[in-house]
């Protein structure tokens, strides 16, 4: 069964990309099943430094699913998964972090209650060391720390404008507006200082204006902040702007893989998502 | 019949309410008379219920005001008072007609009070008709003669009615007076009840100061506020709430509105003159005060550790008592020289040390596999850890060690430095060592809540999945607050058995995890200022498990007490006595999210820069 998967079309990849650089993060027939359901099927993926891929595809094709393997909050039942050379396999979730992958959920899961900048301040967690001892006796490496996980929270949290800086530091993040909320998850997953980010539907319930700076953003993350960036995304006009690469899931297989104009033009992705045409053998 | 509408939202937020014109009220006669009967109904069953619980006979020799009121009768006159203020309750909601409160008030809570009342009429005359002691166990033949104030049946009938609905009416009249009548009021009743509660301490702290002559005009000779000074106590404490016109709460709004650092010398000054107070008070205090501020700080101890479990890390602990039975048996082993098997007699500080290494390792033996459940499950286990503990305790297997059921007796007291000991006998010392270490306790929650370990944990609370997502290894963090917990719970254990001077395994029931979740609970989770109140509050003034409270007579009904108090603290203010900010932000994300918006500091979705960008 899984033979017959879309293996087939990996040489795209290496078109898009060439060189053969070894990818950041590279997964290799990875296959999740839930109960019966192969929600990914023996997929090979990659992502190389500094690109912008994008993961589309109709619902239910696996998008979250390959998320959810590579960040580990999801078990996988086949396959290997790569970062950086070294395999993922067997870590939590936070190992995963630590190691260089952050991510942000489709449905935003802020930590509501805590304020803009604890938010921004908590997630350098694994960056940071400072523990107990520390925090009883008011060490100076203690102090100095904690500056230094201000400091890295107001710049990251700068980098959206005045959107989440001067007296949003201390609201609670409840009472943000919902695109704030989706930056200020991009902003949590930035602090953990990652290599690879993936973006769960970055731009999903905003309008139209919001939805173009944020995709001028994704861009930016890339150029400014050298992060490769992995985004799940609906909105065509999206993904046009953003992706070097566009990789086309349906049923847990790859079914296409390349630039937008390719992708969007190939007759599988739109059999996918406008379903067979009359013809039937 | 045509009431005010309520004004829109936008104009009450700015305060438009007081251009509104003054409000109608309603006709006597229109009462929700379906409401009204069934507050009346609640409330003649509550009175039943209280009064077959035998608790007014019990209480009846505590006296709160001379002649005229005990505590047992008190606590028969709480019910239709209640339900003559609650009766008179509008919810307010938009485009609902707002009423004043009028005579209608004073009508529906006198025949609100009076159904209530008339609960304990019906009561009277099934006493004297039927044997109902066959199946309701707990009161006693003395209650129909408490009923009926030593008269017939049909005094006992005819005379709760009538109190019922006096008192009913004075809940009703309440909810007429304006905001500084009322005011005045509560404060004049507080300060009574406060006077009555307070009578043990007061009169031991007068012994202390050599006050005596001002406590004998104001305490009857056999307890109990006199009549007269209870009038002046009102009067004064009226006179001063209507001068003080709630100056406190403005101080506070003043504190609480104040930048950075200045609210911080505020603050810092608050706290360096409790601990004064604290630190002075106990020595003009007697015995007695000084056993109470042991006891409460004892618990203050305990629910602080918890908190750190609970209120920080949201890990909820059934079972805290194991920590406090280890601690307290640790210390005992190492110090007594009758304890079974082993007996180094250590002193009390080196000891303490082997006791907090001892408990921080059973602490992580216990939460090792604990710690990776979550929810109800989390709870169940820990519940059945905290049994564990106690039943090891008491087993046969390890009696060699810990003395089975018979315990380890003749623990020394605590030996500081050599310097002095600090037994039970002088409770005054045991106070002080209890300051010492509420004050250790205190920085620890404080310092560990303000770090990158504080944040960890609260992120945990919210959501532990995504913590983990974003790089927290949430099992470590968890465990450490397991670990610092039992850590707190341990000083208070070895204290505990220094100041007992004996442990048994029947010290460390599960009633006591409760007591502590319970104190922790009602003063506010999360919140050290809170734990303390609800300490001093539950602890204090209704007792502990062991430990009696200010209100000694209460000890038999205390359980029955707390959880009243907790069925009403979850449905009035469910973010406890004196809540953390983050709790309440828990409890009214919504209130808050609207109240924001009308400040208007939640728009901004095409706000400021996203206007410059161009359309895609």
């Amino acid at each position: 069964m899984t033979a017959t998967n879309g293996n087939g079309l990996a040489p795209g990849a290496d078109a898009a990309n060439g060189t053969g650089r070894r990818p950041l993060l590279e997964t290799r027939g990875l296959s999740v099943d839930f109960g019966g359901l192969h929600a990914l099927d023996g997929l090979d993926f990659e992502v190389h430094e500094g690109e912008i891929v994008s993961v589309i595809g109709p619902n239910g094709a696996g998008k979250t699913t390959l998320f959810n393997a590579i960040t580990a909050t999801v078990e996988r039942s086949a396959g290997d998964i790569l970062f950086e050379g070294t395999s993922l396999l067997g870590l939590d979730p936070n190992r995963v972090t630590a190691r260089g992958i952050a991510r942000t959920f489709q449905n935003v899961r802020l930590f509501a209650n805590m304020t803009v900048l604890e938010n921004v301040m908590v997630s350098q967690h694994c960056r940071t060391r400072q523990h107990a001892f520390g925090a009883l006796f008011y060490t100076p490496s203690f102090r100095r720390e904690e500056a230094e996980i201000r400091r890295r929270a107001e710049k990251v949290l700068g980098f959206f404008g005045s959107r989440l800086v001067g007296y949003r530091f201390d609201q609670p993040a409840f009472t943000l507006s919902y695109a704030n909320r989706r930056r200020l998850e991009i902003a949590r997953a930035m602090a953990t200082q990652p290599k690879l980010i993936l973006l769960d539907e970055p731009v999903a319930g905003m309008n139209p204006v919001e939805s173009a700076e944020l995709t001028g953003m994704i861009g930016r993350l890339r150029d400014e902040w050298g992060f490769a960036i992995v985004v799940i995304e609906h909105q065509m006009d999206v993904v046009r702007e953003v992706s070097d690469r566009v990789v086309v899931l349906d049923h847990g297989t790859k079914i296409a893989e390349g630039d937008y104009a390719d992708v969007s033009t190939d007759p599988r992705v739109i059999e996918a998502y406008l379903g067979q045409g009359t013809e039937t053998s | 019949m045509t009431g005010v509408l309520l004004p829109p939202p936008e104009t009450g937020a700015m305060g438009g309410r007081a251009e509104t014109p003054p409000a109608p009220s309603r006709a006597v006669l229109a009462q929700d008379w379906r409401r009204l009967v069934r507050l009346g109904a609640v409330g003649a069953f509550a009175q039943v219920f209280i009064a077959l619980s035998n608790m007014p006979v019990r209480l009846d020799e505590r006296v709160v005001v001379k002649p005229v009121l005990s505590l047992g009768y008190l606590t028969l006159l709480v019910v239709p008072f209640a339900a003559g203020y609650r009766v008179g309750h509008q919810i307010k909601r938009e485009g609902m007609p707002v009423y004043a409160a009028g005579a209608h008030e004073v009508a529906g809570g006198a025949a609100c009070g009076a159904l209530a009342g008339g609960g304990l009429s019906l009561l009277a005359v099934l006493l004297a008709n039927f044997d109902l002691r066959e199946p309701l166990v707990n009161w006693s033949p003395m209650l129909a003669e408490l009923l009926a104030f030593g008269n017939a049946t049909w005094f006992a009938v005819v005379v709760w009615l009538l109190i019922g609905a006096a008192i009913g009416a004075v809940g009703g009249i309440l909810r007429t007076l304006g905001p500084r009548t009322r005011r005045a009021a509560v404060t004049m009743a507080l300060a009574v009840a406060g006077a009555a509660v307070m009578e043990p301490l007061v009169v031991d702290l007068a012994e202390g100061m050599r006050l005596e002559a001002l406590t004998d005009r104001l305490y009857a000779r056999r307890g109990g506020v006199n009549w007269t000074s209870a009038l002046g106590l009102a009067a004064g404490s009226g006179v001063l709430a209507v001068l003080g016109r709630g100056r406190i709460r403005q101080a506070r709004a003043h504190i609480a509105s104040l930048e950075g650092a200045k609210r911080n010398r505020a603050n810092s000054g608050l706290i360096v003159l409790t601990g004064a107070a604290l630190i002075i008070l106990p020595l003009f205090a007697g015995k007695l005060t000084n056993e109470l501020l042991a006891n409460v700080g004892l618990f203050v101890l305990l629910a602080l550790g918890l908190n750190v479990v609970v209120g920080l890390a949201g890990i909820l602990d059934l079972g805290y008592v194991a920590f406090f039975a280890v601690g307290s048996y640790s210390a005992a082993v190492l110090t007594a020289a009758t304890s079974p098997r082993i007996n180094p007699e250590l002193p009390w500080l080196v000891a303490l040390i082997a006791v907090v290494i001892i408990t921080g390792l059973v602490g992580l033996f216990i939460g090792a596999p604990v710690i990776r459940m979550r929810g109800d499950y989390l709870a169940i286990v820990t519940l059945g850890f905290g049994e564990i503990i106690r039943l090891l305790f008491l087993s046969d297997w390890l009696s060699g060690w810990f003395g089975g059921s018979q315990g380890i007796t003749k623990i020394p007291g605590a030996g500081i430095f050599g310097l002095t000991s600090v037994a039970g006998t002088d409770p005054r010392r045991v106070f002080y060592l209890v300051l010492a270490f509420c004050a250790i306790a205190i920085y620890v929650s404080w310092r560990l809540e303000r770090s990158r370990l504080g944040r960890a944990w609260t992120a945990v609370r919210e959501d532990e999945t995504v913590a983990e997502a974003m790089g927290i290894n949430t099992v470590n963090v968890k465990l450490l607050a397991f670990v610092v917990g039992a850590i707190l719970g341990s000083f208070s254990g070895a204290i505990f058995s220094a100041k007992v001077g004996s442990v048994f395994p029947n010290s460390f029931l599960i009633l006591v995890s409760i007591v502590i979740l319970v104190v922790v609970i009602f003063g506010g989770m999360g919140s050290i200022v809170g734990v303390i109140a609800g300490s001093a509050v539950l602890i204090g003034v209704l007792g502990g498990p062991k430990q009696p409270g200010l209100l000694a007579e209460f000890s038999e009904f205390k359980l029955l007490i707390y959880g009243a108090l907790l069925i009403w603290m979850m449905l009035a203010r469910p973010e406890g006595l004196i809540p953390s900010v983050r709790r309440s932000r828990e409890l009214h994300q919504e209130e808050m999210a609207q109240d924001a918006w009308l400040r208007g500091q939640v728009e901004d979705d095409d706000g400021s820069g996203a206007q410059a960008a161009p359309t895609p």
